[in-house]
């Protein structure tokens, strides 16, 4: 497996990362409500690390903030990835840190959907039905090799 | 006889009895004069023949110990005899020699050694001992004898020539010791510095020390020596580049760290070489400048870190530099000229590629190469500025644009950097047109990113001296009012804010007859009348005005500016003080105060500001007060100029009109401000028709309209500089301390406090203050009396302590005796049932700095280190009082506490938390929210710093925090979950016990209402998460280095299983050693 030490996209095109969100002054009232919007679910999301390379997902484009949908009220998020290539293998693991991302981070009423933005990816139903099949997902974190690359996924970068 | 028997008394003691005591006393005898040197050794005598090693050593060691302890009192001829004696004995038993080593190092700091024996102890140092066989303190004690030789006796050791550096060479020849290698960094570096005969030993002197480069040192934990890795890159990188004559063996070794993986190797080559450059000239460089280039090249453009980058450029700007200033042969080539051509020839391609993707780093290697001299600068500017004029025509996208006009935006700014000839031409002047054209166009365009950088652009364009023409100030003053007047985007509109400020500096007049009248039209245009739910429409209008009010704040920048604009604010204040808009007085007062600040304490502005502005401030606020108080008692509403807040920052104007004045004019202009007050003398105000008398400190019953004036006064005297004497100074007092004891008026008797408190804070030492402070602290004791029964007291008794309150903090600054009698009473204070809570939140005020009184800005005398002393002497007080305190004012003391204990550095802090953590842990319970969230910000250093003893309480810890999650205070939730976050960096055995509970508790923030708190919940829970689960950072050491996976019942796709474990796994341990 000469081929399998080396990266698939060796040579990224890499994106800017956006800036902090700014501060309101409606968010610093004690009382107002501040209802789950799209960029905090992108907040959530765009700093996980790419499995394959030192980058954020943000980076890398693999998401980005409108395709990321969400309704506070009907407790629904939907987020959609795009890999960098159309072959890329690491689509299904990308796909899970995003998704075990989401379920650690946000409330449990939200029911959360990661799927792979359509038309970017060779076999992208097949990764959608994992992705959505909740034995699977929850089968996948028994597995302590897959949880390792999931929490180096998510860990903060040093 | 008596004499020689107790010598010999105590060297038996000594040397049998191997009691270490007696060589100080025998010591103390020497210095004192009762035994001498000789006597000593006559009693040694058997000793130091003895032919039992050990006891020779012993006798020795007496003797070296007594000469440690009195070498200055010994005398030449016994001097000389001490030295022949221990230079023969470096021949003896290797038990023996570090005692000797002692003696020579105690001799050779001798004044009165005779001339050569220095010499002949070096000599004999080099050929009889082995250095690197001793241990370390002997090894320490040979490098101490040569420094103090090379301190003090240099033209004899230079005697020696190159023997003398070959023997140190051999010496140091495999020193591994740290403090060692301190040393003799240093004697090396002496050697070279000082001159010192290298002869043909240049490489071995740099051979022994060069190996150690990189230095690669972790000292131990607890290290008592506290040599850091720091000091010894230092140390050695000053051997290093102390000679030229080093560049040919150092130069290469930094190209080849240069091309190691570690991160610290290359910063630390990149360092060394920018410091070598300031001693190489071109003919050390020359023949690695290819090899340099393209090392530095080649980590600008590869690099993810952005100190390598940052040094490589220092490093490329050094070289640049070095080159500039070496002298040009005739015959030979200019090694610079053909250097910036390779840096060209490098780096201008990707400037014209159309996927930009290199461009910023070889633009920045290009503005480091040529940052280095005018004639770098000239000639790289030549080059760029036609080229990316022309790629700012090519592309048409604005961002690309943005780059490229970024990039520019930095080459114009560097041409600033050299002092030109006058009679040279800018060198700017040739593309002056095309730059105009280009900027102008890029303020027309619809992308902000573009104007923005377009404005910052003309700035640097703008102040350049004799650069634009006329005409195209003019045309830079007409856009700048148009994106300052009628661009919707603040961004822009600030940075069009900046370009003003920078540009008026150089351009006055063109801003005074185009920006001024254009600020002044918008101003005293009436923004248009809005109907109901057009709230929108509203914005703009008083957005103008402010924008006007901040532009003629910004251009205040030269004194005729000043006295264009300032009139222009002080009407538009005079036009406002009739309408409601309270906000707009205050945003005028604050660009006057900006103005007074611009104009500092020099030259005409500041005397324009004394002689104008603030007599008329003084008379709008005082004719308001006057007006307001015949209103008294009417329907009529009070000007805006009476309300509080505009008054306040009216006196910020002031204060900092006062507190940058010169002396002179000052005490001039004070007394007038005095006098306005204590007599009513109006006769320096404009309009000083008043309808009733000015006297607030006299009239029967303080209208507050004019008492509350007192903030002004209080702005004025409170902010002289040091050596300004305020006149009248007891009258005025007394009538303050009147003032601040009578008044109902909460805000004139906190102003009143406050200037008694800026007053006696300046207050010479002396009988006379403490007559003052004597009859002020009887007045505070029998105001705060209680007095049954009588109703009105409480306003009278939280006066007094506003008194007492201001004038602690006034005495604490300055380290008065009474500060501490006053602090006590504020103590006191904490359980009286009315003011508890009051002097509780008070100590927040005595340690944090006010912003209007007693303060650096106001020349207040502020010792240093004032908090921790307060802390030092006033929390065991407050923990003693918060021990014996009834549950009820327990709170009050926490309270005081903590503020005493936020307002401290953090390294204060964490010495004196932990004794204090038990008392934390139980103000976690505590209702009250300030004491809880300050009581967090306590408590989070600590779990960072100081996980042993915080893993003692993680039980109380875990549950208490948990607790104030759900605090109805959001700052209170978001500290906590910030201590819950921090939690999971005491060690693992002790917190995962917590884990699931802990994760299940914190699913509860995730819902909280406020972004603010979900986001702390998130980070906090998401680490809790981590804890003790394969993948976690720290817990790499642990996992699986199997790369098969049992993938099937996972039930993934099998295609990226490999990638997926070998990419997890880490690449290489993070530390290399050297």
């Amino acid at each position: 497996m000469a081929a399998g030490a080396r990266l698939e996209n060796a040579n990224p095109l890499i994106y800017g990362r956006s800036s902090e969100r700014p501060l309101t002054a409606r968010e610093q009232e004690e009382e107002a409500v501040d209802p789950i919007d799209t960029r905090e679910i992108f907040d959530l999301i765009r700093s996980i690390n790419d499995p394959e390379h030192p980058l954020s997902l943000e980076e890398l484009n693999v998401v980005e903030q409108l395709r990321v949908n969400v309704t506070d009220h009907e407790n629904s998020v939907s987020v959609a990835f795009t890999p960098t290539i159309p072959h890329c293998s690491m689509a299904t693991l990308i796909g899970l840190s995003i998704k075990v991302k989401l379920l650690r981070s946000l409330p449990a009423r939200f029911k959360v959907d990661v799927h792979i933005t359509p038309g970017t990816h060779a076999s992208e139903q097949a990764v959608n039905k994992q992705l959505a099949d909740k034995e699977r997902v929850a089968a996948a974190l028994e597995n302590s090799h897959l949880l390792e690359v999931v929490n180096q996924c998510l860990s903060e970068r040093l | 006889m008596a004499t020689d028997m107790r010598v010999a008394g105590l060297v038996e003691e000594f040397v049998s009895g191997q009691q270490d005591g007696a060589a100080k006393d025998l010591a103390t005898g020497v210095v004192d004069g009762k035994y001498t040197t000789l006597e000593i050794v006559e009693a040694l005598g058997k000793c130091l023949t003895n032919s039992e090693p050990r006891t020779r050593g012993r006798g020795v060691q007496l003797l070296s110990q007594v000469l440690l302890l009195s070498y200055s009192s010994l005398k030449q001829k016994e001097v000389e005899v001490l030295a022949t004696f221990y230079i023969d004995r470096l021949k003896d038993h290797h038990l023996v020699i570090p005692h000797v080593l002692q003696g020579l190092k105690a001799l050779s700091m001798s004044s009165v050694l005779p001339e050569g024996l220095a010499v002949a102890v070096l000599k004999a140092l080099f050929q009889e001992v082995h250095v690197q066989s001793l241990l370390q303190t002997d090894r320490h004690s040979v490098y101490s004898i040569i420094t103090s030789f090379m301190d003090t006796r240099e033209q004899e050791l230079k005697s020696l020539t190159a023997d003398f550096t070959f023997g140190f060479i051999q010496a140091m020849d495999g020193e591994k010791d740290p403090r060692n290698l301190l040393i003799s960094f240093q004697i090396s570096r002496d050697i070279i510095i000082n001159n010192y005969e290298l002869g043909s030993f240049v490489e071995e002197l740099f051979e022994v020390t060069s190996c150690y480069f990189p230095i690669d040192f972790t000292p131990p934990p607890n290290d008592p020596h506290g040599i850091s890795q720091e000091e010894l890159v230092l140390s050695l990188r000053s051997v290093l580049t102390a000679t030229p004559r080093f560049a040919e063996f150092l130069l290469p070794l930094l190209i080849e760290k240069l091309d190691s993986d570690v991160q610290s190797a290359k910063v630390d080559s990149l360092q060394t070489l920018a410091a070598c450059c300031r001693e190489y000239r071109k003919k050390e460089l020359k023949e690695f400048l290819p090899a340099l280039w393209h090392s530095i090249r080649r980590e600008v453009f590869q690099t993810a870190s952005e100190k390598i980058e940052t040094e490589c450029l220092a490093a490329l700007q050094g070289l640049s530099t070095s080159l500039s200033k070496s002298v040009i042969d005739s015959d030979a080539e200019d090694s610079l000229d053909t250097f910036l051509d390779n840096v060209l020839q490098d780096c201008k391609h990707h400037l014209c590629e159309p996927d930009m993707k290199l461009v910023w780093p070889s633009a920045k290697l290009l503005q480091a190469a040529a940052s280095a001299s005018y004639r770098a600068c000239s000639k790289i500017n030549s080059c760029i500025f036609p080229l990316l004029l022309e790629q700012f025509n090519k592309h048409k996208q604005s961002s690309q644009r943005w780059t490229i006009l970024g990039i520019l935006k930095v080459f114009v700014q560097l041409t600033q950097k050299w002092d030109r000839d006058e009679e040279d031409e800018n060198p700017l002047c040739v593309f002056k047109d095309q730059l105009c054209i280009l900027v102008f166009s890029a303020l027309t365009d619809s992308s902000v990113q573009l104007q923005t950088v377009g404005t910052s652009t003309l700035a640097v364009l703008g102040s350049q001296q004799d650069l634009l023409s006329p005409s195209d100030i003019e045309l830079t003053v007409d856009h700048l009012n148009r994106l300052i007047l009628r661009e919707a985007d603040p961004q822009v509109c600030a940075a069009a804010l900046d370009a003003s400020m920078t540009i008026s500096v150089i351009h006055p007049t063109t801003f005074i007859s185009k920006m001024v009248p254009a600020l002044t039209q918008e101003l005293n245009t009436e923004p248009m009348e809005v109907k109901d739910g057009d709230e929108h429409l509203a914005q703009p209008g008083n957005n103008l005005h402010q924008r006007s009010i901040q532009a003629l704040a910004a251009i205040s920048t030269h004194p005729t500016i000043v006295k264009r604009t300032v009139p222009v604010l002080l009407q538009h204040l005079t036009n406002l003080q009739k309408g409601t808009k309270s906000d707009m007085a205050i945003l005028t007062c604050q660009s006057l105060q900006l103005v007074a600040e611009h104009c500092g304490g020099a030259g005409e502005s500041s005397q324009y500001f004394h002689q104008m502005v603030v007599p008329c401030l003084l008379g709008l606020a005082i004719q308001a007060a006057v007006q307001a108080e015949r209103d008294c008692g009417s329907e009529v509403q009070h000007g805006i100029l009476c309300e509080e807040q505009v008054i306040t920052t009216l006196g910020t104007v002031i204060s900092t009109a006062y507190s940058h004045s010169q002396t002179e004019l000052a005490s001039r202009t004070i007394s007038q401000v005095v006098a306005l007050y204590l007599d009513g003398d109006v006769s320096f105000l404009p309009e000083n028709n008043l309808s009733r008398k000015f006297r607030p400190f006299q009239l029967p019953d303080f209208p507050w309209p004019q008492t509350q004036l007192t903030a002004l006064l209080k702005a004025a005297v409170c902010s002289l500089p040091k050596n300004v004497l305020v006149p009248q100074q007891e009258r005025l007092l007394a009538h303050l301390m009147e003032l601040c004891c009578t008044s109902n008026h909460r805000f004139t008797y906190t102003s009143a406090a406050k200037c008694i408190a800026g007053l006696i804070n300046k207050y010479p030492a002396g009988e006379q203050l403490d007559s003052i402070l004597c009859d002020v602290l009887k007045k505070i004791d029998s105001g705060l009396e209680r007095n049954a029964g009588d109703c009105s007291q409480s306003v009278s008794r939280s006066r007094v302590f506003t008194l007492l309150l201001w004038l602690t903090k006034s005495l604490v600054l300055r380290y008065h005796p009474l500060a501490t009698t006053l602090t006590d009473k504020l103590i006191e204070l904490l359980t009286d049932l009315e003011l508890g809570t009051e002097a509780a939140d008070g100590f927040f005020m005595l340690v944090s700095d006010s912003t209007d009184v007693l303060n650096k800005a106001t020349h207040a005398d502020i010792r240093i280190m004032y908090r921790q002393r307060f802390f030092t002497e006033n929390a065991p007080k407050l923990v003693h009082g918060f021990h014996s305190a009834s549950q009820d004012n327990k709170s009050n003391y926490l309270k005081a506490l903590s503020h005493v204990l936020n307002s401290l550095p953090k390294q204060v802090l964490m010495t004196e938390l932990p004794s204090l953590l038990t008392l934390l842990l139980e103000a976690l319970s505590c209702s009250d929210q300030v004491v809880q969230l300050s009581t967090l910000g306590c408590l989070h250093p600590l779990l960072l710093d100081a996980p042993q003893i915080m893993s003692l309480h993680i039980e109380t810890l875990v549950n208490k925090l948990l607790r104030l999650t759900t605090s109805p205070a959001m700052k209170v939730r978001i500290a906590s979950l910030q201590c819950m976050h921090a939690l999971t960096k005491l060690p693992p055995h002790v917190i995962l016990p917590h884990k699931s509970w802990v994760i299940q508790a914190l699913a509860k923030p995730l819902d909280d209402k406020k972004r603010l708190v979900r986001k702390e919940a998130v980070g906090a829970r998401g680490e809790w998460f981590l804890l003790g689960s394969p993948g976690r950072k720290d817990y790499t050491t642990l996992a699986n280095q199997n790369l098969t996976i049992e993938w099937e019942e996972s039930g993934l796709r099998p295609s990226c299983r490999r990638e997926a474990a070998r990419t997890s796994l880490p690449e290489q341990a993070p530390e290399c050693g050297a």
